[in-house]
């Protein structure tokens, strides 16, 4: 075995992790939460002391 | 820099220092950008004068747009974002007064060690050594207050723009401090430790992620929070942003070979540089999509909303060149387009019409926060809508004078007659790109004039708030 076999397997590696990805940002058990976590930038309104930005949009 | 419009809770101070900062050097880089270019159009403007010359000129015009106007975008909107989607103070406030201080105590030395033909000599990295250590501990500084704000966040979940911002901060440390290590000989000179084709590699492994982690990663970490707040709406798939963010960032460290094409550089990887550039254009167009997608159901807000106009084309541009960038690293068509204005262009399209309209977006949608106002509400949403067309239109005349010259330079460089000798001398297709070089100049001027019209509006902004804040006080 040599460096370019560690290679090899780096690539391997690195596959499987992307699909692993995949399978976790895609998972249906997870589509709740990540939904919600998108909501994150609308959960803090106060831009300043006593705003709400609800009303930005004229 | 009234302490009136503090927040309670949060540290404004940092950013309302930075975002006035990110305009002030945006219409200084812009300025000498526009004046190197027109230096390429009539090299009287040299002057004969060593310190104005465009050799000198022009490193400092590359180091204020990315590092001036760029980073204290990203370090206004980072610093921002990061406490109001982990809904706590930064980490330490005397880190970020450091980080604002110092960061534009680099800015000012290199505007004047550059004129002074001090520099090491590598793209995108030519200050010297000294700066080059206080950049280090500036930027460690901003990692250790960065990753600290993300540590003791209210907020369970790190929302996906600090990911982007995380990325980019940590792979610049690394790429930056391996760049430039060098070996003083005196205060102003040093060599690099690297030496032949492993410099270049080394050079373009920064080079290219200056490009992916400054001008890219950092900036998709403003869109994934400004795109959602100023449309009203959350981002189109959340689950997409974290596919692409993984995807994006472990593929573009390999891509900086595409820049060493037909060199000394081996050929399998200059082949791998390209396979990996091309591979790119699929997580750069999820992001390019994701932010798109967005304004699905709200497309109307466009019609009456300059700053998301900005962001929107913004992102038109940003999936426009990173179409461009991974068919130009294609070997042949690298072939006709290396060394040639073309490449200009790309970087141009990408600068303006992605890194500096996303940045100007975001911009007009927090300096009136930061001035006790509402989102969006300068001082004239007339001078914003004007700012947008006068920039939208610079780009579009930039890039296309560039892609005309760039073409005509290679078909002209590579042109041979019957006999197998050059159909052009140099000369020639330098006499032909006359027309490109002023045509970029007037689209520079129009991106410049924009700019100055929104230091204006600021200004404005500014001045209303604080009148406003005192009549507050008296009442």
């Amino acid at each position: 075995m040599d460096i370019n076999d560690v290679r090899g397997l780096g690539s391997v590696f690195a596959l499987i992790a992307f699909i692993g990805i995949i399978w976790w940002a895609y998972g249906s058990s997870r589509k709740q939460r990540f939904k919600d976590d998108g909501d994150i930038p609308f959960r803090d309104n106060t831009e300043m002391p006593a705003d709400d930005d609800k009303d930005r949009s004229k | 820099m009234s302490t009136a419009f503090d927040h309670p809770e949060y540290n404004y101070k940092v950013v309302r220092q930075f975002a006035i900062m990110t305009v002030v050097w945006g219409v200084v880089g812009m300025a000498v950008g526009v004046l190197i270019a027109a230096q390429l159009a009539w090299p009287q403007l040299n002057f004969d004068t060593p310190w104005f010359s465009f050799g000198r000129l022009r490193p400092l015009h590359t180091n204020a747009v990315i590092f001036a106007f760029g980073g204290c975008a990203l370090f206004a909107t980072s610093y921002y974002i990061v406490q109001r989607t982990c809904r706590t103070r930064l980490f330490s406030d005397t880190l970020a007064s450091f980080t604002f201080w110092g960061w534009q105590a680099v800015i000012v030395s290199a505007a004047i060690t550059l004129p002074m033909g001090l520099t090491s000599t590598k793209e995108y990295a030519e200050l010297e050594w000294p700066i080059d250590i206080l950049v280090t501990l500036v930027w460690v500084a901003y990692v250790v207050n960065f990753l600290g704000t993300l540590a003791i966040r209210k907020e369970s979940h790190i929302y996906v723009a600090n990911w982007f911002f995380a990325a980019f901060m940590i792979m610049i440390a690394i790429l930056y401090v391996g760049n430039n290590l060098a070996v003083p000989v005196s205060l102003t000179k040093s060599y690099s430790v690297w030496a032949g084709t492993v410099d270049a590699m080394i050079q373009w492994w920064w080079g290219h992620n200056a490009v992916g982690f400054f001008l890219t990663a950092g900036f998709l970490g403003i869109m994934y929070y400004f795109v959602p707040k100023q449309a009203g709406r959350p981002v189109y798939s959340y689950r997409l942003s974290i596919v692409h963010f993984w995807a994006l960032i472990s593929i573009y460290v390999w891509a900086g070979a595409h820049h060493l094409h037909y060199s000394a550089l081996p050929d399998w990887a200059q082949t791998s540089g390209m396979v990996m550039s091309l591979i790119l254009l699929a997580p750069s167009w999820g992001g390019m999509i994701n932010g798109m997608m967005t304004l699905s159901g709200a497309w109307h807000k466009l019609r009456t909303d300059p700053i998301l106009r900005f962001l929107v084309v913004s992102l038109s541009f940003y999936g426009m060149s990173t179409f461009e960038g991974p068919m130009m690293s294609i070997k042949t068509v690298n072939a006709l387009s290396h060394n040639t204005d073309w490449t200009i262009g790309h970087v141009h399209s990408g600068a303006l019409g992605w890194v500096a309209m996303v940045s100007i977006g975001a911009l007009y949608h927090l300096i009136p926060i930061m001035f006790g106002r509402k989102a969006g509400q300068m001082y004239s949403i007339g001078l914003i809508n004007v700012h947008f067309w006068l920039a939208t239109i610079g780009t579009v005349l930039y890039i296309a004078a560039m892609w005309v010259n760039g073409i005509m330079q290679g078909l002209m460089w590579r042109a041979v007659n019957e006999d197998g000798s050059l159909t052009y001398s140099f000369v020639e297709s330098v006499e032909a790109s006359h027309g490109g070089y002023v045509v970029r100049v007037l689209g520079g001027a129009f991106f410049l004039t924009g700019m100055l019209i929104m230091l204006f509006n600021v200004y404005m902004t500014t001045r209303d708030a604080k009148k406003e804040a005192a009549v507050a006080a008296h009442a």
